[in-house]
């Protein structure tokens, strides 16, 4: 076994495995309850898309952090810094300041104006059809990208735990998680899903805040020491420097200004983080919820430079990098170090659990948005009851869970932040552009949208087949085949700019003018909140 | 709890236009935007010199401070204390410059002050 010299042995790790799976067993079994209560007053569409609106703002903003800090920003982050040093810090900066885009310019106007879908704000002084189902493809796209990496988190995590490195037994783990994430959904809806988010937000942050300590103890609570040990560890002190990974070539350059833009941008357009905030009473609870959100996100994400660094430095890059489940394996591989399989066990169950309730919020999100979008406005053209209604987004969340599974089987082995990053890049191209356009631009029309969202989403997807991630290089998906024609493998840089681009050439290029009266009610709405505040008690 | 799926319409025959035309919320929508757009200017641009000068002056960003703290670590944790702070300033301002104006629209809204066909009193609840 390689490593054997090192701090950590991973060839140990197999003996906590009835540990590690006792620790996550009692976490689903107690999740199971909450949900199991909770659904107890689930009758409406608005109780399973929207929780019956009935969370505080910072409950609500607890659950956003549990949403935003996936596997990604746990397992990715760690194991980014851990083996690129500060490119890997990069993650963290970018996915904290996207929250900024988020707080000013879309929450609250949004939580005025929609009822339990994106495309409920896009397509509310535009012409419904076409917008909804643009809307509703690339909801269901970004989803699709931000579950492929979740499921690629568990993949990593389970092969380390178990030492399952054959292909049948990772597949069949993915397969646990992915029928234990549609029962929830099933069962618990919108509600039981932020009670789950809850929870494991709160796990999670005090899990990461232990280790940091930990770390920090170990090193006198001395930042510098810490950093000295991580490049004595590596042998190498360009880890305190930017450009390890990312420096290489002006196409790497490139390349990171790219990861950047998609970062910054993406937040404010994910599906399942705007959901979110209709899960909230009021404006200003939606408000209060990204500033809890904000606060935790910015505290974890400091922890993680910690932690990042402490792998690093006590458990080494070349471990990680050779441990099963690669890059991944940093944070779990640290708490072995630290706290044996005790700690190891915990850790491991709340990134299981964050994997979980991650995936339970992506499929509800995509759910909601084929039942409502697609099945409710556009098939049966308004006509649906809500029972109905929740009854097809029941069986989406069947379809969706599937095909999370399968996906996560193929993506198993990808870094899991850079994964996200591609998801971030997707929302950015696709819905961020039309969010804002028809939020602060009144000329806005429906063929601006309409461009802007395929054309965002089309260049996006097609930069990523394109690109070094799917083919050509030694990290790709498909290692043998040779299509990579575009040099980046983050496309924001081309595809954002493009959407925002379409969507005003597609305004000025349409004779059609929008409803004036209906421009007035969407930003009378939007900045006074009357009607939505009301949401509640009718 | 909710127990319906549309958006309660207490302001159904309410003439919107007439309400954005007003000089109250113009004011909303000026203050609204004279906060949240040059401050999204602001943090965008502090954000992408960030990422520049990581990118492209990796020896600027390498100095060294103290100890093993170089320029480039400081400001990335600056990155996170502007993001704290701009948090604060923005709650803080919605809370005194758009919360009250807001609301008093939305109450005048509500009392029918904008109804299309005079002040009927019908379609609400509360």
């Amino acid at each position: 076994m390689i490593g054997i010299a090192t701090s950590v042995d991973v060839a140990q790790l197999k003996e906590t495995t009835l540990l590690n799976m006792g620790i996550f067993g009692l976490f689903v079994a107690v999740t199971m309850v909450i949900v199991l209560r909770a659904s107890r007053n689930n009758k409406t569409a608005a109780d399973y898309y929207a929780a019956g609106r009935s969370f505080t703002g910072s409950q609500n903003g607890t659950a956003i952090a549990g949403d935003y800090l996936s596997a990604a920003s746990f397992l990715g982050i760690t194991g980014a810094i851990a083996v690129n040093g500060y490119d890997g810090f990069m993650y963290s900066i970018g996915f904290l300041v996207a929250w900024l885009v988020a707080l000013l310019l879309v929450a609250e106007l949004l939580r005025n104006t929609g009822k339990f879908t994106m495309a409920d704000v896009l397509s509310f002084r535009l012409k419904q059809r076409p917008v909804r189902i643009a809307a509703a493809i690339s909801t269901l796209a970004v989803c699709f990208f931000y579950l492929l990496a979740q499921m690629a988190g568990a993949g990593s995590l389970i092969s380390l735990l178990l030492g399952i490195s054959d292909w049948g037994g990772q597949a069949l783990v993915i397969i646990v998680v992915g029928a234990l994430m549609i029962m929830y959904v099933l069962i618990g809806g919108m509600k039981g899903t932020t009670w789950v988010q809850i929870i494991k937000a709160i796990l999670l942050i005090a899990g990461a805040a232990v280790m940091t300590l930990w770390v920090l103890a170990i090193y006198g609570f001395n930042l510098s020491s810490l950093l000295g040990a991580a490049v004595e560890t590596s042998g190498n002190p360009a880890v305190l420097n930017p450009g390890l990974q990312y420096g290489k070539s002006e196409t790497s350059k490139l390349d990171f200004m790219s990861l950047g833009l998609a970062l910054v941008l993406g937040t404010a357009a994910l599906p399942h983080v705007l959901m979110r905030f209709y899960t909230v009473p009021t404006a200003k609870e939606a408000r209060k919820s990204v500033v809890w959100s904000i606060w935790l996100i910015g505290l974890f994400y400091l922890f993680t430079l910690v932690l990042g660094y402490g792998a690093a430095a006590l458990v080494g890059a070349e471990t990680i990098k050779t441990a099963p489940g690669g890059v991944n394996a940093a944070a779990p591989l640290l708490a072995f170090h630290l706290g044996g399989p005790l700690l190891l066990g915990f850790i491991s169950a709340v990134a299981f659990a964050t994997i979980l309730a991650v995936v339970a919020g992506l499929t509800i999100t995509a759910a909601a948005s084929f039942a409502h979008d697609i099945y409710a406005n556009v098939i049966s053209k308004g006509k649906a009851d809500a029972d109905t209604e929740v009854k097809v987004a029941r069986r989406t969340v069947v379809v969706i869970g599937i095909l999370a599974i399968l996906g996560g089987i193929l993506a198993n082995g990808q870094n899991v932040a850079f994964l996200v990053a591609l998801a971030f890049a997707v929302a950015a191209s696709a819905n961020l552009p039309t969010i804002v356009y028809s939020l602060f631009w009144r000329r806005f029309t429906t063929q601006g949208a309409v461009w802007s969202m395929y054309g965002g989403l089309g260049s996006a997807i097609l930069l990523i087949i394109f690109s070094p991630v799917v083919s050509g290089a030694a990290t790709s998906m498909i290692k043998d085949a040779h299509f990579a024609l575009f040099p980046l493998s983050n496309p924001g840089i081309v595809s954002i700019p493009l959407a925002f681009l379409l969507g005003w050439l597609g305004t000025v290029l349409d004779k059609k003018r929008e409803d004036t009266a209906k421009q007035a009610e969407m930003e009378v709405r939007s900045l006074t909140g009357v009607g939505a505040e009301k949401a509640v008690d009718h | 709890m909710g127990n319906d799926a549309r958006i309660p319409d207490a302001a159904a025959p309410v003439d919107f236009e007439e309400v954005q035309s007003t000089a109250r919320f113009q004011e909303l929508r000026k203050r609204h935007r004279s906060f949240v757009f040059p401050m999204a200017v602001a943090f965008l641009l502090w954000y992408f010199a960030y990422v520049l000068l990581a990118d492209y002056a990796v020896g600027f960003m390498s100095t060294k401070v103290w100890g093993n703290i170089n320029i480039g670590l400081i400001l990335g944790l600056l990155q996170f204390v502007s993001t704290f702070a701009i948090t604060g300033w923005y709650v803080s301002y919605s809370n005194r410059k758009l919360d009250p104006i807001a609301a008093e629209i939305r109450h005048e809204i509500e009392g029918h002050e904008f109804d299309k066909d005079g002040n009927r009193v019908t379609g609400v609840n509360k």
